[in-house]
Formats: structure tokens, sequence, C-alpha cells
């Protein structure tokens, strides 16, 4: 290791302000990343790209998925020390920047848990240094590999004599590629890794010390904010540069086809400079009215997909006594994280640095350069953590918004954005429509079930290659991702339910081939992709928790019709062991009372109250929940107050029991708010909720109910994510304890007192018919 | 530019600024604090929050020339890392973050709240809280940790 790389390491860990300058531009001086890798390319394969030890013992490992708040740094930290047997205090891990990690692609969709927990990329790489020094050592020692032991990064001999890590590889590289058939250490031997070790960002956060991407500061740095459209497909006519000349610190009013940013010395100053610019633009297509937005959605040109077909649903629909149909729809909703999006970008005539939240550096770095037309291998992207994200917020946006500001006024640029920027502009969650066509046998089971949903969509993640994707490319002239018109192709090969568009009740059968964890053989899941008028992209559990409130809810509605209670019935209707094993265990933990559903005793109080359940086996293999949902109604006012929740959850080997409980309760709670009072709206021309008077989200004043969570945990299983789960099965579950409550059901989200009030009266008048 | 002085945490700092500055913008760039941050520039978050005169204020929207002679306290005001204030520490015991960015106003907030009224109730404690936001839902850890700071403090 030279002293350059060391010394980067250094400030790579310390705190960001006052950052050395110096040893970033002396790394990208040199034009080569660590041991001997490109900067551009660090090979994965090779166990140096992952981790070093250095000659103080220290281990430093290089990860491709971030912390935003998730847990993931300490529990990779775990991982790091126990596979390398040494206390987790001698661990230090770089997170996503592209000069000296792995591109490990995107921190999202509960992957990093599956990826970097069983056996590759990170795991592997441990396990294979742990192996690689006991080599060394055995060859030092001169004695084999089996009479050698390892505990706290040294390694003994059963004659007792004992060599150091660092004695024996200190600062060097370890030359060899990851070993396929490195031996992860076994769950049962754990000591750091499946232990409740307290998140290491604890004391920094609480004491005002942690230091985010908005408070990167470079010498030099500049300070922008930009000036959006007034609404979508709006186009500039002309920008008045006069208007902002009494602007003091004022240093460019930047122009960019539709993008428009401002450039002065103060944060101050580029707020007044924005807010005093004078732009005039063309405007944009009326908006699809709010009120019958999913007729309008359902109407669209559609990319067709079949998930599953048996081709035999319409003669079995046809051919039951009665069909059960439902449509169900749940609106756009918002990342909104509670700080607004901010990135640093320094474009300089040899290298372009970008301090950004994103969870893609890499696919931020392919962009970026794309974006100033400059060669990829001259920009880094360094990651530093923003306000939490749930997923594509505007940190990929203010990022490429950055670098374009500092690209054209050749100084580094700190850009924050407004509440407006993020909240109008940033990729929404995806509004659905789903409908249910169901019949059930004579004894109550199902013999057949079709679904279709619709989804609105319009733009992703930007990827390596796709800037309109979000709205900054778009403003320079690039095309959003689009759902181009085609009809369903019949399913081929193995069953995918990366969407969870396929209820856990569905057989799954592709050619003779049953992927499914149901019994439900007469099934056709059809998904519609359609163009929407607003941004969208994954917001935590995308798609997954859309389609888990419409199954889930309606699986509720054919347990009523077979007089069934809800755990039975499903029971009845599953056959995957795991998601099996989360609906016993909550049930059980709930003390869940079987009954037939709606309960005969429903209450004519003032406020009563119910339980409902509801499970996934999320992305079809990615994690099983089950969920019972305790609520209050007032029959009056139409208020739910969700009182308890019981979860259990498998999500294999637990890396942190008390950073998962963590990750649990928060998402079920923002499963909460969304069930609750979450939703995008507009008028005919633009987005209105753009801040939090007009975008609801539970504040901290609301009486949280309790929120008891149990362990799963089968033997021999593969890690699976766990960020993700809990949340995508709270609407549902809140839907169905209303449903428990009151008799009533709630199929669009968010469950105002107006909805609830209106469902409570056409449950009453359906009991007089 | 006015030449104008803050008190921030005990510290004095004379510095030339445009008045209408926020008082967020000062403690980020002038002072290099991280406590307060920037959320959503329109009081409604509680993510800026600081302490003046007992009192929990959205520095935000406080124009610096407003401040006074009152002192600033922000959230690294309370404790340092090495000597974390009982309620950072019960924050700490808790683990009562994700992401974190919101800390400034619950801590703050809370703590307010506490020092004006001890045996605060929970309602109370969470009635001042109604204008904090915290997204990553971390709602039910943090008044656990202010009502063990709570109880801690009455005994």
């Amino acid at each position: 290791m030279t002293q350059s790389r060391r010394e980067f390491l250094k400030s790579c860990g310390a705190l960001i302000v006052g950052f050395s300058a110096g040893s970033l531009s002396l790394l990208s001086a040199e034009g080569q990343g660590p041991f001997g890798t490109h900067p551009s390319h660090i090979d994965p394969e090779k166990l140096d790209s992952w981790l070093a030890v250095g000659a103080d013992g220290m281990i430093t490992a290089y990860t491709g998925k971030c912390d935003f708040g998730q847990g993931i740094f300490t529990a990779q930290s775990q991982l790091v020390a126990e596979e390398l047997c040494v206390p987790i205090s001698r661990v230090k891990l770089i997170q996503c920047d592209t000069s000296v990690c792995p591109d490990q692609g995107t921190t999202s969709g509960s992957q990093s848990t599956p990826t970097n927990f069983n056996s590759e990329s990170l795991a592997l790489a441990a396990a294979t240094a742990r192996e690689a020094l006991l080599g060394l050592a055995a060859v030092k020692l001169g004695e084999p590999v089996a009479q050698l032991t390892v505990a706290d990064g040294i390694i003994t001999s059963n004659l007792g004599r004992h060599v150091r890590y660092e004695e024996l590889i200190g600062n060097k590289r370890f030359n060899v590629p990851l070993s396929a058939t490195a031996k992860r250490r076994a769950a049962p031997d754990w000591t750091v890794l499946g232990k409740p070790i307290p998140s290491l960002d604890r004391t920094g956060l609480m004491t005002g010390k942690f230091e985010f991407v908005h408070h990167v500061r470079i010498p030099g740095m500049l300070h922008g904010r930009v000036v959006r459209p007034p609404e979508m497909g709006a186009t500039l006519v002309h920008v008045d540069e006069q208007s902002v000349r009494s602007v003091p610190g004022l240093v460019k009013v930047v122009v960019r086809k539709n993008f428009v940013g401002v450039v002065a010395e103060t944060q101050h100053q580029a707020g007044l400079a924005a807010r005093k610019l004078a732009v005039q633009w063309n405007p944009g297509p009326e908006l699809p009215p709010q009120k019958n937005f999913f007729d309008h959605l359902q109407k669209q040109p559609a990319h067709d997909v079949l998930s599953v077909d048996s081709e035999d649903i319409e003669a079995r629909l046809a051919g039951a006594s009665s069909v059960i149909r439902a449509k169900y729809t749940y609106p756009y909703q918002m990342h909104g994280s509670v700080g607004a999006s901010c990135a640093v970008a320094e474009v300089k005539p040899e290298s372009v640095t970008v301090w950004s939240a994103t969870q893609s550096v890499y696919p931020t770095r392919s962009i970026v350069a794309k974006l100033l037309n400059e060669p990829i291998d001259k920009v880094r992207v360094i990651y530093v953590r923003g306000s939490g994200c749930y997923g594509l917020n505007g940190a990929d946006a203010v990022s490429f918004d950055a670098a374009i500001l500092s690209q054209a006024v050749g100084r580094p640029v700190r850009l924050q954005f407004s509440r407006q920027d993020e909240m109008m502009w940033e990729n929404f969650g995806s509004a659905c429509a789903v409908e249910h066509r169901a019949a059930l046998a004579r004894d109550g089971r199902i013999v057949a079930w079709d679904r279709e949903d619709w989804v609105a969509s319009m733009g992703n993640r930007p990827g390596y290659d796709q800037p309109g994707n979000v709205i900054t490319g778009m403003l320079l002239g690039y095309a959003p991702e689009l759902p181009g018109p085609r009809s369903a192709k019949p399913p081929t090969g193995k069953l995918r339910n990366q969407s969870n568009a396929v209820p856990s009740y569905f057989a799954g059968c592709i050619g003779g081939s049953c992927g499914g964890d149901g019994t439900v053989r007469s099934e056709r899941a059809l998904t519609h992709t359609v163009r929407s008028p607003f941004f969208t992209g994954p917001l935590r559990s995308p798609l997954r928790i859309q389609n888990t409130f419409a199954n889930e809810c309606f699986m509720d509605e054919l347990c009523v019709h077979a007089k069934a209670d809800p755990v039975g019935f499903r029971l009845q209707h599953l056959q995957n062991s795991r998601v099996i094993g989360v609906l016993k265990a909550a049930a059980t933990a709930a003390s869940w009372q079987a009954r037939s559903s709606p309960r005969a005793d429903i209450s004519r109080a003032q406020t009563v109250s119910g339980c409902g359940i509801a499970c996934v086996a999320y992305e079809g293999d990615n994690g099983y929940a089950a969920l019972v949902a305790e609520v209050d109604v007032d029959l009056q006012t139409g208020t739910v107050r969700p009182k308890r929740f019981v979860i259990a959850l498998d999500c294999g080997p637990v890396s942190n029991p008390d950073g998962l409980r963590n990750q649990t309760e928060g998402g079920i709670l923002q499963g909460m708010s969304r069930a609750l009072v979450e939703e995008v709206t507009w008028d005919n021309r633009r987005v209105t909720s753009v801040d939090w008077e007009t975008y609801n989200s539970l504040h901290l004043d609301y009486e949280m109910p309790t929120v008891e969570t149990v362990f799963v945990t089968p033997a021999n299983v593969p890690a699976t994510g766990a960020g993700e789960t809990a949340i995508t099965v709270t609407p549902a579950a809140i839907g169905n304890a209303i449903f428990g409550a009151t008799g009533a059901r709630l199929r669009t989200l968010p469950f105002t007192p107006e909805r609830v009030k209106a469902a409570l009266l056409s449950a009453q008048s359906a009991e007089r018919a | 530019m006015r030449e104008i002085t803050l008190t921030v945490n005990g510290k004095h700092h004379t510095l030339a600024l445009d008045p209408e500055t926020p008082l967020l913008f000062v403690l980020n760039d002038e002072l290099g604090l991280c406590g307060p941050r920037f959320g959503c520039g329109m009081a409604q978050c509680g993510a800026c929050t600081v302490i003046m005169r007992g009192q929990v204020v959205r520095s935000c929207v406080m124009p610096v020339s407003a401040v006074g002679q009152d002192e600033v306290t922000t959230l690294e005001g309370l404790g340092t890392p090495e000597k974390p204030h009982p309620i950072q520490q019960a924050f700490i015991e808790e683990g009562a973050a994700q992401c974190g960015f919101c800390l400034s106003g619950v801590i703050l907030t809370a703590k307010a709240v506490l020092d004006v009224k001890p045996d605060a109730s929970d309602q109370a404690i969470r009635d001042a809280l109604g204008g904090v936001l915290c997204r990553c839902f971390t709602h039910t850890r943090m008044l656990r940790a202010i009502r063990k700071y709570a109880e801690a403090r009455r005994a």
C-alpha cells in the first residue's frame, strides 16, 4: 500500500469537512486505483478489490452496497469481522466510491443481504481472505492448516506458535482470486455477525457530528439552485438574466435546453437568484383529472406481460355458480425524504468528482460522464449518505444537476434542492389499479382466480445510460423510458414474481413446472404497464406493496364468501413452507382467534376494534412475512387507529437482530402512514402536493401502535432481503383489520376518514339488502 | 453585508453577513456545524431545529439578524461523542435513529419541553413533537428514548 493510498483511506473514513482535496487529486492524478486496478474497473474476481490488511492489523473492506439508514454499514462490518475473526473495531468499511470499490450496481431491492451475505461478493472475499491468511500462516509456521486456529487476528498452531495477520500480509496484496470454495463460518459459530451490535453511526448521529452529503464542503465551493419548469412538459421560452442583475454574489445563470440553474457565492444568494429569476415557459399538456385517474389509466395503450396463464380461466369462471369481483386502486406516493436532496460536484479540466447520496454510484458516474460529455474514466462518484431515500428520491437528479452547474462555472458547486424541487419532480411510486375475478367451489376452495393490474410508468432509475429517466435528463433533451404498447406473450420458463403480481395462492404453473406458493391451478396474472403523466420509479417495495395490498385484501374477500377463518383459509391454499411458517408464527404470536369472516359480533358502538392478517413471499423468494394488525375504527368520524402490529419475519440468518427490528418497525409504521394518509395530488396542470402541508405523513405527534416482531429462522437457508418485507404487507393487514372491525371493505388507498365512512355506508346498505 | 455577532454553543463569532441570511445557512456554511440540517426551508419538518432562550426555533426561516444576543444551541451543543448529554445517551442506548437526518428536531424539541415541564406526559411530549417529521418512522424508539431520559431526569 502506498503512502497516498493510506492517506486516502484515512480521509475516507474521516469527517468530510476539511476533506483534503490534495489526497483526492493525488489519486486521480495517478490514474490508478489501489492494487493496480484501474479506477474504472475494479475486478470483483480479485480478492484485493474487496479487502486489504494494513500494517497496523486493520482490515479495510470495500463494498458497493451503501448505508442510507438501513444499517447495512454495521452489518457488513460485522460480516467482515466475523469471517476474518477480528473484533468489529478492527474493520474499516469503505462504501461506494467508484475509485476504490467494486461496481455492485445499485443498493436497492432488498438485494444487499442476498448479494453480500451469502456465498459471493463481500462474504466470499472475506472467507477467501481468512483461508488465504491461514495458508500463509501454514507456510510461515511450518504446520498444516488443519493444525491452526484463528482468533482476534492471530493465527495459532497446536504447538502454541502464533503469527498476526499483519505480519503475514500487512500493506501487501493478496494477489489471489476469490475462491469459489472458500467456506463461510457456520452461523452457529458466529460471535460478531448475528449479534445485536449497536449501529456504528449512532453516537455521531445523536451528537450532531455525523456528516451527511449536505455537509460536504470543498475549497472554493459555490452554491447552486435549480429553477424547474412550472409543470411537466413545459418548455423554455426565455430566461431574463437582467432580472437577477442586482443579486449580490451571483456567479452565473446556467441554461442548457430546458435546464435552468443559478450559481452564487452563498446559499442565501443562490436562493434569492432562483426566486427572482424571470423565466418564461411554454405550458405542458393538461393532466388527466385526478378524480377519474384510474379509469383514464385503464384506457391507455399498454405493454402487457403475463406472469402466469393456465388458459382455462374464462371457461372455469363461466362454469362457476358465481364470480367474485373487486377492483383495488393504489395512488402515487412519494419518497418524500426529510432532507431535500443535495450533492456537490467539482468539474476540473483533468477530473470530475461528485459527492452524492445516490444508491447507484457507478451508474451515476456513467450518466454524469454522458451529460458532461467527458470520458467516463475521468469521473469519480463518492457516496456520502443523505437523508433516508426509500428508493429513487432526488439524489440522482441533484447529482447530475450539480455536475452541470460545476461544469458551467468551472468551480465546485454544492446544489441544494428546495422542498418543491424535491417533491414536485421526484420519481413517484406508481399508481396502480388491480382487478380480480375468482370463483369458489362448493366446499369453499378457490377454483379459479384471475387478476389484471394496470401500472402507471414513466422513467425509472437512470441506470448506466438513460438520463431521461429522471427530470434532469428530460430537461436536457433525453427521453424517459416509456412502456411500448405490446400484447402479452404466453409465459415461458420459470415463474417470475419480482413484483408480487402473482398472489401467494397461485400454483404458478408454466409449462408443467409450478413455481408458485399456492394451490390455485386455474390462474392468470396479467400486467398492463401504461404511460404515466409523472415520473415514476422504485419506492420502497415498488409494485410489491401495491400488488400485495390488492392480492391480500381480495384473498380476505374470498374468505368472506367461503365463510372461513382468514388464517385457516390462507393455509388451505398455501404450499410454500416458509409462507406457511410465518403465517402460523404471526397468528400464534398475536393469539389469533379463528373466526368466520366477517365475525358475527360486530359492534355498533362508537369505536369498534378488529384484526386482520396479510402475508407475502417478497419478490417470490426474497423474504417472507405475515402481519397481524389490530385497529380501532371510529364509526362516526371514520378514523382508523392501528393499536398493535404483530409480525413474523423469515429472512434466513439474521445479520443484526437489533438492526432488523429497527428496519421492521420502521417499515411497518411507514407502511401505516402510506396506508392511512399518503397520496400525491394534482390539478389539471401540475402536482399540488409539494410540501408537508400538502403531502401528508404521520408526524411524531401520532400515537404509534405497538409493534411486536418474531423472527422465524429455518436452518440451512440463505440470507434474504428484509428492508422491504414488512412494509409490503402493512396496507393489506390494516385494510383487512378494518374489515374485521366493521365489515366494511376498503379498496382504495389511503384509508381516509371519508373513504372509511363511505365504505361503512355501503356495507350497511349491503347488509340491509 | 453587516457585521453580526453570534453566540453558538458557548462560542462567540463575529461574521460579515447579509442580515437576511437564514440562521441555518450560517450554522452550516460559516460555522461548519452539522447538527441542524436543511429539510424543507419552510419550518414544516424540524430538521433545522436549534434552541434559543429555552425554546425550539426553526433556523431555516429565522434571519440571522433576528438572533440578537440570544445564545443558539444546536445538537452539537448538548454533548459530545465522548460525553453525550443524557438525552443523547438515551437515544444512543435505544438506537433511536435510522437515517438520523431528523434528529435535531426530535432531540432538541423533547429536551426543550422536558426542561420546562420535567413531568410532561407522553401526550404532552408528543404534542410538542407535532411539527417534527421522521420519514424512516423511528417514532417508537424515539419516544422510548425520550421517556427513558424523562424518567432518569425525574429520578
